[in-house]
């Protein structure tokens, strides 16, 4: 037997939780580097003048009311069409068939769907929305483009909650004579809806910070969008023009602020309902 | 077994088998139910014993790979034919199971859940509905007041008697109740019990125990389960007191099982 050289196990213990708490600092410090920055750099071009009036002069003037009804407008879109889709999904796969091949595969196309690079899905949007289907660029394009995108975080979440509903619910809701779409309506969707609006709650953020995809399929045009069809620049993309052609960084971190500060209320409000969900699980 | 035949039988089970894939769970399991009567089903874990109580209102339809064999007649038609009305059948076969499990709603919409998912929807028959059930589960006193409150907040007994209530509520003829006392502790398991006897008045029970005392102090007619085979069915007091088949005696008697 070979002597092999070992720390004491305290001294062993100290240095491991050292290091992961250097880690773990490291992980929170580039968090908060980031937020600083754009903190510092946006917070002085906030006003509400800045949220309330529309670029003028490609956005070097004025403020970016125009890319947040934009933005708003996108993502009512995308949720309105992958919401019903998302869920329906899951419903489907939990509820109405046996696990075996075919949810597998469905499974597997939905983790892809989440694994495909947003600028895969701006050009997929380009070409079926904005050519194919003749809707130009425009809101739908955007929206439709970002619901697709979105679709898999849904699926997955909505799954998840569904699962997570006590099997005890639907035997009872069964053996009191209610047919699959009664227990899936009364019982199985409200004891998930927590978990399934978190899902969505989490698309909402990814739909507002979304750039690729919306650039190529909602184009780029700064006025206020008049309807559906309107061409529309989001808060991402205003950003990304305002930056990369140098028009106007002030403003750029302006718009930066305003979009870190919506995801990170967003992130917030997701964890309060994920915590109150948890709560309520464990306690039946 | 001829004593017992000459009376009114609600549900007759004839040469019944149930598989799980290449498992045979159930093997040819004959015997007849007797109406307004409390049957007990005793033997070992995994005997078939719950997977029989399933079969009479068609839950085992539920599991991946369940396959029925043979017939059991209720009210003169065989529940297996294609025809049945399942939602029916489930209604007039409810079933109380081994947790108490109210749904995490309030005790009224609880109780009435059922009477809903069959269309109802008069407030006044729903709370007429209420009132007896939760009387003929003795809740009625205590709950009268706080029929808003969440079902969940109850103790395990009183949830145990809202789920019979919530039963109740659709008007079953037949219940069946799968270790309905296994989560409770004894003085609260004598009161499910007395109130089993009360029930019996109006509705068949049928009762999966693994508490031999309970077979004994309950029911009027018992069945031995043993590996998917009913060993022995006869009168309780029979069946404990003089067991024709040994396999019976030695599990009653505690030398195995």
């Amino acid at each position: 037997m070979k002597e092999k050289f070992r720390l004491q196990p305290r001294a062993e213990q100290k240095i491991v939780q050292v290091f992961l708490y250097f880690l773990t600092s490291v992980a929170v410090l580039v968090l908060f580097f980031i937020l600083a920055v754009i903190l510092k750099n946006g917070l002085p071009q906030l006003s509400l003048e800045f949220l309330t009036k529309n670029p003028a002069h490609m956005g070097r003037e004025g403020g970016i009311f125009s890319t947040v009804v934009a933005t708003i407008y996108l993502t009512f879109i995308a949720l309105l069409v992958a919401t019903p889709l998302g869920v329906g999904t899951a419903i489907y796969l939990t509820e109405y068939t046996f696990e075996g091949t075919v949810t597998r595969i469905i499974r597997f196309g939905a983790e892809c769907l989440a694994g495909i690079p947003s600028i895969i899905f701006g050009l997929f949007g380009f070409i079926l929305f904005v050519n194919k289907l003749k809707f130009g660029w425009s809101i739908l394009s955007g929206g439709l483009t970002l619901a697709f995108m979105v679709l898999p975080t849904i699926i997955r979440t909505s799954e998840e909650a569904i699962k997570s509903v006590p099997a005890a619910y639907r035997l009872v809701s069964y053996s009191l004579g209610s047919t699959r779409w009664q227990t899936v309506t009364k019982v199985v969707l409200p004891s998930a809806a927590p978990g399934i609006v978190t899902g969505v709650i989490l698309s909402i953020g990814r739909s507002i910070g979304e750039t690729a995809a919306v650039i190529f399929t909602a184009g780029s045009a700064l006025h206020l969008p008049s309807s559906i069809f309107s061409s529309a620049r989001t808060m991402s993309v205003h950003f990304y023009i305002l930056a990369r052609e140098g028009i106007s960084m002030p403003k750029a971190y302006g718009t930066a602020a305003v979009l870190v500060i919506a995801i990170l209320l967003i992130n917030i409000i997701t964890y309060y309902l994920m915590g109150k969900y948890i709560g309520r699980s464990s306690r039946s | 077994m001829a004593e017992i035949t000459s009376r009114k039988n609600i549900i007759e089970v004839k040469s019944l088998s149930v598989f799980y894939g290449q498992f045979q769970a159930l093997k040819s399991v004959q015997l007849e139910l007797q109406a307004r009567k409390i049957t007990a089903l005793i033997g070992p874990s995994g005997c078939g014993k719950s997977t029989f109580l399933r079969t009479l209102n068609r839950m085992n339809d539920l599991i991946e790979g369940a396959r029925t064999e043979g017939q059991v007649v209720f009210d003169g038609k065989n529940i297996y034919d294609p025809e049945t009305d399942l939602l029916e059948l489930r209604r007039r076969i409810g079933m109380v199971f081994q947790r108490p499990n109210p749904f995490p709603l309030s005790i009224f919409d609880n109780v009435v859940y059922g009477l809903r998912v069959h269309g109802q929807n008069d407030r006044r028959y729903m709370e007429e509905r209420l009132f007896r059930s939760l009387q003929a589960v003795n809740l009625w006193e205590e709950l009268k007041d706080r029929l808003e409150a969440d079902a969940l907040c109850l103790t395990g007994e009183q949830q145990q008697r809202l789920c019979i209530a919530r039963v109740l509520a659709v008007g079953p003829e037949v219940i069946l109740m799968d270790e309905p006392c296994s989560a409770l502790d004894p003085t609260a398991t004598a009161r499910i019990e007395d109130l089993m006897y009360q029930l019996k008045e109006k509705y068949t029970i049928i009762i999966v125990t693994h508490n031999m005392q309970q077979a004994a102090r309950v029911s009027d007619n018992t069945g031995y389960f043993l590996l998917g085979e009913l060993v022995e069915f006869g009168q309780t007091n029979q069946i404990f007191t003089s067991p024709r088949d040994a396999r019976t005696e030695d599990y009653i008697t505690g030398r195995f099982g």
